[in-house]
């Protein structure tokens, strides 16, 4: 009797028949991924025991392409970094060289970067949202929530050109003032986002069998978090109230009044919500940025640096000093001088930082980015242990894990 | 009361395959019958890695539709898709994947490359990146872009169509294909 | 806590240990020897007036005119609470690449110095896994390491002529 309760751990080979576990890849190709990377998830019936990752399915060697490329060229390179909230991207690179030149911009330019900064914000959170309802099961919210999006796009389309991978502003401003269409459609967007968002979280926020699925799923503590360097929506939700906006500000947000909403548990729930109450004060960001745009000179879109800002065409063509400036420009022989510099802005995942070494030499030196995905995608595995399967994908979704800065 | 027509005034006559009608019937070739039949209803398989993947979901949202086409049904399972949709940078690391999907489909197959990386590599000439996903699979439509404008997208599936309303039902028994399936290495 | 008070306090638990104290854009910079790298970590976290408690960063950065220090690791440290940030930078040489590693300090630097080893082939000692994680299994190089060329080189159709590498 005593020897039956005296119980021993068997190993088991791999191939035995009385293996209790199954091995499952979720990915690297997968729907529920949303993005190329694979898990390896070991459970035991439903339940999640082990988790491993493989990564580098989409490494695109940003920071060796960026050691040739001058500074201006990098930029396009920095969109495809978090793709679904690209102008962050490009204004975090934009500050960073900014900061090493030691150039400041007009209050003009640094409020319209800050509404580009909260459009983003906006997309991307609208994305991973409704990509969690998804992955619950709600597929409709994520039809509405994409209308949003196409009006964004728009947005930045009629101001740079592209919809996604948006290359938007240069060192030094913007290449081109807004266009009386774009003050347009962002009226339109201000108008018609806050019906479409009530709507979305009149369907998931307080729905029982949502809020059953996704409280308690995916959970981390606060202390975890940490140790894992999560930043962001991910650390705001275990409740530490960390947003480089207000911690280190940059371009001016400072003037801006804004909430940082935290959340308790750090689970599904959390990270839905926090991300919720982050588009509603994107929202109202957007809105003072406005206002505040009202008593500004509306001529102003760029700083007053020829050395590093391409002068007007009219100019390249009749004075001497703006042609070799352009030709400097274009060419990639601008004067950087050298120096080592990190700048963080708060990306739409968290703290996206760049580190930027600079030898004086037409490209950097090193340029690496210190990506939140990266980071806070570690502990994954501890967030799932012992959960259930269903609850591991929604925990997935609900990290908001892009894949290109995963992989950088 | 009906209410007047206000948009698609257009009178758009279906497509009908060249053939012999008369009362009641209409005599045509087999293989334009079958392929009208699958040109309208491809099942496209979503392979999105990164930002022109973005774009295509944008694509398969309610604003640019690609449900009006035929490709309502995405299947993520190879077995049961008919066209390979490619969007998106492709690693050496994800080579193998990428011809292990192929190899797992069905005949008839087609590739799509969406984007400038999936068709060439992109912006990324660097070591990891596979300069164009035809040196691993073939590929029937390239949609060049960075990333391709949703309507782009459309387009390449509206040339796939095209690709799939000629083709004969005994395409891959003709020496041509065999050729072509060989030289990468597929069976 | 001033810059001044962080460099009399280390300079005190290290001695020559610690050199090249200098602000850059805001952040206070210095570097230890590679050998120490733990115990500096180590300090920076528990002493209650520094508590550098959060990783932000670890990176290496390859310079090659450097003899016997050519990989520079460099960790961001940051204060919440005091919202300071540091940079420790140790550097070792290309030949015998060893530091040992923060896992035990910060679960983030798990991934973070598979990358760098990745890259660099910087060796970190006692890391649970150290294995690629970003670049192929069966690379055989270190790819970011200066003399390696951003193309593959293996690759046999862009002309050298037309696109000069």
């Amino acid at each position: 009797m005593s020897d039956q309760n005296n119980t021993q751990h068997i190993q088991l080979a791999e191939e035995s028949i009385q293996k209790q576990t199954t091995t499952l890849n979720l990915g690297p190709t997968h729907p529920a991924t949303h993005g190329i990377f694979e898990n390896v998830l070991e459970i035991d019936g439903e339940k999640v025991l082990s988790a491993t990752q493989r990564l580098g399915y989409i490494h695109r060697a940003f920071e060796k392409i960026a050691e040739r490329r001058p500074y201006g060229q990098i930029q396009p390179l920095t969109d495809r970094l978090n793709y679904c909230s690209a102008p962050i991207n490009n204004i975090g690179w934009q500050l960073t060289v900014e900061k090493l030149l030691g150039l400041t911009m007009p209050k003009r330019v640094d409020y319209l970067r800050v509404i580009l900064m909260e459009l983003a914000r906006i997309a991307d959170h609208l994305v991973c949202n409704s990509v969690v309802a998804v992955d619950t099961g709600a597929l409709t919210p994520f039809t509405y929530v994409f209308q949003m999006r196409e009006r964004i796009y728009e947005i930045y389309e009629s101001i740079c050109g592209a919809r996604l991978t948006t290359n938007i502003g240069r060192i030094g401003g913007f290449e081109r003032n807004f266009t009386d269409e774009s003050w347009k459609k962002l009226d339109e967007f201000m108008v018609v986002f806050p019906k479409t968002l009530k709507e979305f979280e009149s369907l998931l926020n307080r729905n029982r069998i949502f809020m059953d699925r996704c409280i308690g799923a995916g959970p981390i503590s606060a202390e975890r978090a940490l140790n894992y360097g999560f930043t962001g929506p991910n650390l705001r939700a275990t409740g530490v109230d960390y947003d480089v906006r207000v911690h280190s500000p940059y371009c001016s947000y400072e003037d801006f009044d804004f909430e940082i909403p935290v959340g308790t548990n750090g689970d599904v729930y959390d990270r839905f919500m926090v991300r919720n109450a982050e588009m509603w004060q994107s929202y109202s960001i957007i809105q003072q940025a406005l206002t505040k745009l009202k008593d500004l000179d509306p001529s102003v879109y760029h700083a007053d640096v020829p050395a590093y800002y391409l002068p007007e065409k009219k100019e390249v063509y009749t004075k001497m000093e703006a042609l070799i400036y352009h030709f400097k420009i274009v060419m990639g022989e601008i004067d950087i001088k050298a120096g080592e510099v990190y700048h963080p802005v708060e990306g739409a995942n968290g703290e996206l930082g760049f580190y930027l070494i600079s030898d004086g030499g037409r490209a950097p030196f090193r340029l690496h980015f210190r990506r939140p995905c990266f980071i806070y995608y570690q502990a994954y595995p501890e967030m799932i242990a012992n959960g259930l399967l269903s609850d591991a994908v929604i925990a997935l979704s609900s990290l908001n894990v892009i894949a290109g800065e995963l992989d950088a | 009361m009906s209410r007047p027509v206000q948009y698609n005034t257009n009178n758009k006559p279906a497509v009908i395959p060249e053939g012999y009608s008369g009362e009641g019937f209409m005599a045509t070739k087999m293989d334009q019958l079958v392929g009208l039949g699958r040109s309208h209803s491809l099942w496209p398989l979503p392979f999105a890695t990164s930002c022109c993947g973005i774009e295509f979901m944008g694509t398969m949202g309610s604003n640019y539709d690609l449900g009006r086409f035929g490709a309502e049904r995405m299947g993520f399972t190879p077995r049961q898709c008919d066209v390979l949709l490619v969007a998106g940078t492709i690693s050496k690391k994800l080579a193998p994947v990428l011809r292990q999907v192929y190899l797992q489909m069905a005949e008839p197959r087609w590739v799509i490359a969406i984007g400038a990386c999936a068709s060439s590599g992109g912006i990324f000439d660097s070591y990891s990146v596979l300069q164009g996903i035809d040196q691993v699979i073939p590929v029937d439509v390239y949609v060049p872009g960075c990333p391709p404008r949703p309507e782009g997208i459309i387009e390449g599936i509206l040339r796939v169509q095209d690709l799939v309303k000629a083709e004969s039902t005994r395409r891959r028994n003709h020496p041509r294909y065999k050729e072509l399936m060989e030289s990468y290495g597929i069976e | 806590m001033t810059n001044e008070y962080i460099q009399q306090i280390l300079s005190d638990k290290f001695g020559a240990a610690v050199w090249g104290f200098e602000e850059t854009f805001g952040i206070f910079s210095f570097n230890i020897k590679p050998e120490i790298n733990t115990a500096v970590l180590q300090f920076l976290n528990d002493e209650a007036s520094l508590s550098f408690q959060f990783l932000t960063d670890l990176t290496a950065v390859h310079y090659p005119d450097r003899k016997d220090e050519e990989l520079c690791v460099v960790y961001h440290l940051h204060n919440l609470v005091a919202n300071k940030r540091i940079r420790v930078r140790a550097s070792v040489p290309v030949a015998q690449p060893d530091i040992a590693t923060m896992t035990n300090l910060f679960s983030s630097a798990n991934w973070m110095e598979r990358e760098t080893y990745d890259f660099f082939g910087v060796n970190f000692t006692g890391h649970p896994n150290l294995v690629r994680i970003l670049n192929a299994d069966e690379m055989n190089y270190f790819p970011m390491r200066k003399e390696y060329p951003m193309e593959d080189p293996t690759r046999t159709d862009k002309d050298d002529e037309m696109f000069g590498r």
